[in-house]
């Protein structure tokens, strides 16, 4: 167990590392970030000069020692625009986007475990033939509408809740976050709706699909002749068995959704990473975008290991080696 | 009255009363009728052999009689008593009480019919949790002893173990194991050897008839193998088409079976006796059970058949202990 853990954290670092050339490649061939930070009416000598204050002068190898080196110091490199730290601006929006993300991932869950299980179990009846449509609903609708409807119903029409921004905030361990208080919660609620409905749709299919298969086991029939309930076969017997293919896709969406969040906080103006990735591509602002995409890579590459993890949690008969 | 009065006289030892049970599958085809006017008893203490070929319908009884029966089938009518307890109409709650405690079942294949993703232990914890008031300390003593009695060493090591770290036949002691924690009056064991090593299949026949005997239980023992009939049941009911078309004493009714269904059964046995002799058969097939002849069922595959089984069904008529429908049935050492 330890050993699988040592080499796959190996294997954490060589993909950061690849992920880190990539970004850096990239971010090298598209434009000169120079033009976004002087006053257009520059002469050639202070161009040249921001170019040296930048480390833009140099070779590509060498830039690229140098932001390896940084980046293993975990320096970054200072924003183009805000001139703080490209790190500690995305660390001070990391957990605003986060809540929104965790939220939209539990409420998911909640919603759609028990509803795919039911409409798993009883394929035929009516109730679950709706189910089934309104996830359907949920996957093909287009998260920027649902967000602009639920705006205009629930916050113009009825005025149930705000329309935009985190509400009141606690520091909590350093952090800012809005998920303590009462108002920070009417704050988070459609946001995170906006953001759950596909994911939610998903989960349900595929733990619906999940059932059907394990409805047909003899493990199942032998668990109900023992004389457990039906929700005790379900929930006791059935989930368990159907849960692999339901974790592996809840793994991929809550990254999808830490990395996508973007429209949605656009929307509600929530100042998560989103709305900085696209303020900072809008300017060019170099360190942030490697900052952000070094940190959705970690996340991802977090999350699959955790998922394997969870894999053989669940199931005795995988084994890690 | 005279009917009233023998039914009190054998209530007591009667355990499990079936009177002409339907229970039929509604499918966009047509209406299977798996199981249609079964009526079969089993006495205190007994093992009843219900036999039959492949859908013949002996699963559906067994399913039948715990109301496990899912749509699109349905229990049409019929008596299920148990106990002096009318299992038809009981509700859900009632079953899940009676499943486990009362009735306990043991399925053909126990690669599938434990779960594999609980230990062995679990599984045998939950059976005695829902139907038992012992604490956790009692009931791990319980598991350790039954599962000992199936013949598992280091039970207690073992109880920690997943269904997938168990060999076939293994399993099928740990499914015995379950089947009788909770000290049942009645096992229904469908099909329980089918899917073992034929090397296997003994061991477990022996174990399970240990165990039914030693706990006091009635079996309802459902197979298509009439050899294994033969060596554990005291009474045989014969399928056909999901109707009773003989039924008796199983030393009696092998010896001189009066269906010529049963007779084919018998017949389709290898005997070493006649190691050179070619094995018989019973020719063509199971017919479509949802497109039934008028008349007989067997009529086609019947050496016996006569004008009168192609126009009318023979019914089940009782003798003694015996009870066939043919309307040619079979004399006494009479071969067809």
């Amino acid at each position: 167990m330890l050993g699988y853990t040592i080499k796959r954290l190996l294997q954490m670092i060589f993909v950061l590392w690849i992920v880190s050339v990539i970004v850096f490649l990239m971010m090298s061939f598209t434009g000169d970030p120079v033009f976004m930070v002087i006053p257009i009416d520059s002469t050639q000598a202070e161009i040249d000069q921001a170019r040296r204050i930048l480390g833009l002068d140099r070779s590509l190898f060498e830039q690229y020692l140098v932001f390896m080196n940084g980046m293993l110091q975990g320096d970054f490199g200072r924003s183009y625009v805000y001139r703080q730290p490209a790190m500690d601006l995305i660390l001070e929006r990391l957990p605003a986007t986060m809540e929104i993300v965790v939220v939209a991932m539990i409420f998911a869950a909640l919603v759609a475990i028990p509803l795919g299980v039911y409409a798993g179990a009883n394929p035929n009846r009516t109730a679950s033939r709706a189910i089934m449509s309104g996830s359907l609903l949920g996957i093909s609708l287009p998260s920027f509408w649902v967000g602009m409807m639920l705006i205009f119903l629930l916050a113009v029409q009825w005025q149930i809740f705000p329309s935009s921004g985190r509400g009141d905030t606690v520091e909590f361990m350093g952090l800012k976050l809005s998920v303590l208080t009462l108002d920070g919660w009417y704050h988070i609620i459609l946001p995170s709706l906006t953001l759950s409905l596909a994911t939610m749709a998903i989960i349900l299919r595929i733990t619906r699909a999940g059932m059907m298969e394990v409805m047909r086991q003899d493990y199942m029939k032998f668990a109900r002749a023992k004389g457990v309930s039906r929700r005790g076969v379900l929930y006791g017997h059935g989930l368990r068995n159907a849960l692999i293919p339901v974790v592996t896709i809840f793994g991929l969406q809550l990254g999808d959704l830490i990395a996508f969040a973007t429209i949605t906080e656009t929307i509600f103006a929530w100042p998560g990473l989103g709305k900085l990735l696209i303020d900072s591509i809008y300017r060019a602002d170099r360190p942030v975008i490697v900052v952000y995409l070094m940190l959705v890579a970690f996340i991802f590459v977090v999350i699959n290991f955790i998922v394997d993890m969870v894999y053989t949690w669940i199931d005795p008969r995988i084994t890690v080696k | 009255m005279a009917e009233a009065k023998t039914a009190d006289a054998t209530a007591s030892e009667t355990l499990l009363r079936v009177e002409d049970l339907r229970t039929w599958f509604h499918t966009f085809s047509g209406t299977v009728k798996a199981v249609d006017g079964v009526s079969f008893s089993v006495k205190r203490g007994e093992i009843m052999g219900l036999v039959g070929e492949s859908g013949g319908g002996k699963s559906v009884v067994g399913f039948s009689i715990l109301g496990l029966i899912d749509p699109p089938g349905k229990i049409e009518s019929g008596v299920i008593e148990f106990n002096g307890e009318n299992l038809k109409d009981a509700g859900d709650a009632r079953l899940r009480d009676i499943r486990g405690r009362d009735i306990a079942m043991v399925f053909q294949d126990p690669m599938t019919s434990l779960n594999p993703l609980h230990t062995v232990g679990e599984q045998m914890d939950e059976m005695l949790r829902l139907h038992t008031d012992m604490d956790a300390s009692q009931r791990h003593a319980r598991c350790v002893e039954v599962l000992e009695d199936v013949g598992i060493s280091r039970a207690a090591d073992r109880l920690k173990a997943y269904p997938h770290q168990f060999s076939g036949g293994m399993r099928q002691r740990v499914v015995i194991a379950i089947a009788m924690l909770a000290q049942p009056k009645l096992v229904i064991a469908d099909e329980p050897t089918t899917a073992l090593d034929v090397t296997i299949q003994a061991q477990i026949l022996k174990l399970m008839r240990r165990q039914i005997r030693d706990n006091g239980a009635s079996m309802i023992l459902v197979t298509h193998d009439l050899a294994v009939v033969s060596e554990m049941a005291d009474h045989i009911t014969v399928l056909y088409c999901g109707k009773v078309v003989e039924r008796g004493p199983t030393d009696d009714v092998i010896r001189r079976p009066s269906h010529p269904y049963t007779r084919g059964l018998i017949d389709s046995i290898p005997n070493p006796a006649h190691r050179t002799a070619r094995l018989k058969q019973i020719p063509g097939a199971v017919p479509d059970i949802r497109k039934l002849p008028k008349g007989c069922n067997f009529q086609d595959r019947c050496p016996r058949v006569g004008a009168v089984c192609r126009e009318s069904e023979p019914p089940l008529v009782a003798t003694g202990a015996r009870a066939h429908a043919c309307h040619f049935p079979l004399k006494e050492g009479e071969t067809q």
